[in-house]
């Protein structure tokens, strides 16, 4: 046990120095993301169909692995049935606009509409799957996904198989992608907001006691049930605008695409390949991958080689870097600095750095044990 | 007056009866130990006052009023608060995020009305929560840590951090399930100072713990419990010299160590 003293004491000693500079950076860091969003806002300007085009699926991708980290990463439930959210605001917005209509930009007015189907529909699958956890949660989601899928495929209004044509949009081809470009920007860049406002208040908190040990964070007054719904929710309101986004840019509401497995597993993935649970994981994890599944779609006939590598990629990942590129490459480099800190310390000062340490926590520890007594 | 009382508490794991018809009473501002042999149903009775488990019959009382069977958030909310054998802190938040994951349910009952801000996204833990925790933190002796993620804790801190996560929450009486295991001496003396202190300002406490030196030291009365039922219950002194306690401990077989399971 007096072992264990010396190395609790090292992480100690290590975070004041780094709580100072991150503050020193804040304005550093917010100007940084202003010019990355304007280089990203900037690109339809260039009128590279192509690479908008594949900008709307990468945008796309990081508003959806965003929103899924927003529940599955926080609360530490991983959830396989995104695309149920996905699908029924798919769905939501192609029926609206097969029986209205639709044409023109009024197309994404409905994409709201959406957005609180697929939430409202959220509550109850909620409910549900939200009773169980861990393996017993995923297998639910499962479950759930593929009743809906099943559902696309044999109700009337979803046009079965066939699925639902979406109105004709007549505009222009060359700037046809960048309505789509700016609001999966916009929804990209909000999640990647509300992501970063949750995470440090009240709610996000609770989330992340939920994701360590719920049964602790119940019994410190925390409405568990509650406060993991509204993640639930909120995952689900995204994924229904994109959902929504996805039917009027790929032109298509069919049960196999709109309620898609892959899309699941290829969400957790990027999620994890990032940094599950982190802020910036997700983000970074669909900027490196979705230009590859792109490129794979479009450059290698055979779609399961794309399919292959991506599942190589998961087991390397789960075995190399369990937690995802991101915190393992902070805390490599946190462990290089500490590392250059205490090489630096030992020549400098006299005791070894490891009796210092244990001297602090020791006085630490008990300040008033001797008064006391 | 009596601050908790269990009724009649009847618990059983399939065939292993934890608790037969087990009462216990805690007087306001008193400290009470509750020490038997492993398996005898210590943590299980915690376990049925705080809601992490339902009786099978049997109730128990805060203040006179029914808590039997409520969940553990509305019972913290009441005002018990309670630690773990082996401790539960959230790992991968650090010690001060730790420290206001416990104090929201206080946060929101004193501030009503004119209080918490209405941006969902503010803060979490306001300055006066943070001053508060701060406090605490320094009252058990571990304010150095606050920045540090709870992962990085020795054993004993993490049984500070409880502590005053607990603390936070001003609860009535908080029930410590073996302060004191797997805790090096010096750091028994600090828990033993801090609890007294506690209990001075108005803390009632009820404590497992199989130190019998801490025990005995700092309760003013100890429960026996053997097989899940109350064998004797007096003051320290008394309980030390009772052939009863003697047998419980070193006299039969012991049972098995399902009921302790947290």
């Amino acid at each position: 046990m007096s072992a264990s003293r010396p190395m609790s004491a090292s992480p100690m000693s290590a975070s004041p120095m780094n709580a100072s500079p991150v503050r020193a950076n804040a304005i550093w860091r917010i100007a940084a993301a202003v010019a990355l969003l304007a280089v990203v806002a900037a690109v339809p300007l260039t009128s590279n169909v192509t690479l908008v085009h594949v900008g709307v699926f990468v945008l796309m991708y990081v508003g959806m692995a965003v929103s899924w980290n927003i529940f599955s990463g926080f609360s530490g439930y991983i959830s396989l049935g995104y695309a149920v959210f996905f699908g029924s605001g798919l769905y939501t917005v192609a029926i609206f606009s097969k029986h209205l209509n639709l044409t023109g930009s009024t197309v994404f007015a409905f994409l709201p509409v959406g957005a609180v189907v697929a939430g409202v529909i959220a509550i109850p699958v909620g409910l549900i799957a939200l009773r169980v956890r861990r393996h017993t949660f995923v297998v639910i989601t499962i479950a759930i996904f593929f009743i809906f899928q099943l559902m696309a495929y044999n109700f009337g209004f979803t046009g079965g198989s066939a699925g639902i044509l979406p109105p004709y949009l007549n505009w222009d081809p060359n700037t046809f992608n960048n309505p789509f470009y700016y609001i999966a920007l916009i929804v990209a860049v909000g999640s990647m907001v509300l992501a970063w406002g949750i995470w440090g208040s009240r709610f996000g908190l609770q989330l992340r006691a939920i994701r360590d040990d719920e049964d602790r964070a119940r019994g410190l007054g925390v409405k568990t049930m509650r406060v993991k719904l509204i993640a639930f929710v909120i995952s689900a309101l995204i994924a229904g605008v994109l959902g929504g986004l996805y039917f009027y840019f790929q032109q298509e509401a069919l049960p196999e695409f709109a309620f898609n497995p892959f899309l699941d597993l290829t969400i957790a993935l990027m999620v994890f390949v990032g940094g599950f649970g982190t802020l910036w994981g997700p983000v970074f994890g669909a900027l490196l991958l979705e230009p590859y599944l792109g490129y794979a779609q479009l450059q290698i006939s055979n779609s399961y080689v794309s399919e292959i590598v991506l599942g190589g990629l998961f087991l390397f990942v789960i075995l190399v870097l369990p937690r995802g590129i991101l915190p393992t490459a902070r805390e490599k480099l946190t462990a290089l600095r500490a590392g250059q800190q205490r090489r630096s310390a030992a020549k400098g000062a006299s005791p070894p750095s490891g009796m210092t340490a244990s001297a602090v926590q020791a006085g630490s520890g008990s300040p008033s044990t001797g008064s006391m007594r | 007056m009596t601050l908790l009382r269990a009724e009649g508490i009847c618990k059983a794991f399939g065939g292993v009866q934890a608790l037969r018809d087990c009462s216990i009473d805690v007087e306001e501002g008193s400290i009470a130990g509750l020490i038997g042999p492993n398996g005898s149903g210590k943590t299980t009775l915690f376990n049925m006052i705080t809601g992490y488990g339902r009786v099978d019959s049997g109730d128990v009382y805060l203040n006179e009023k029914k808590i039997t069977n409520l969940p553990p958030d509305k019972v913290f909310a009441l005002g018990i608060g309670r630690t773990f054998q082996l401790t539960r802190v959230f790992h991968r938040l650090t010690v001060m995020e730790n420290m206001i994951v416990a104090a929201h349910h206080k946060e929101r009952s004193g501030q009503q009305g004119s209080g918490r801000s209405l941006n969902p996204f503010a803060r979490a833990g306001g300055p006066a929560t943070r001053k508060r925790a701060m406090e605490l933190l320094e009252f058990t002796g571990i304010a150095k840590l606050a920045g540090d993620r709870a992962e990085t804790l020795s054993y004993g801190q993490r049984k500070l951090l409880e502590l005053s996560y607990v603390m936070i929450a001003d609860p009535e009486i908080i029930l410590l399930d073996e302060p004191a295991g797997g805790v090096n001496p010096t750091l028994i003396g600090t828990i033993a100072d801090r609890i007294r202190e506690l209990n001075k300002q108005g803390t009632t406490f009820l404590i497992v713990e199989h130190n019998m030196e801490f025990v005995m030291g700092l309760c003013d009365r100890v429960t026996v419990l053997d097989f899940g039922c109350p064998v004797v219950t007096g003051p320290p002194d008394v309980i030390r010299n009772d052939h009863r306690v003697l047998d419980a401990y070193l006299g039969t077989a012991e049972e098995d160590d399902d009921s302790s399971a947290a």
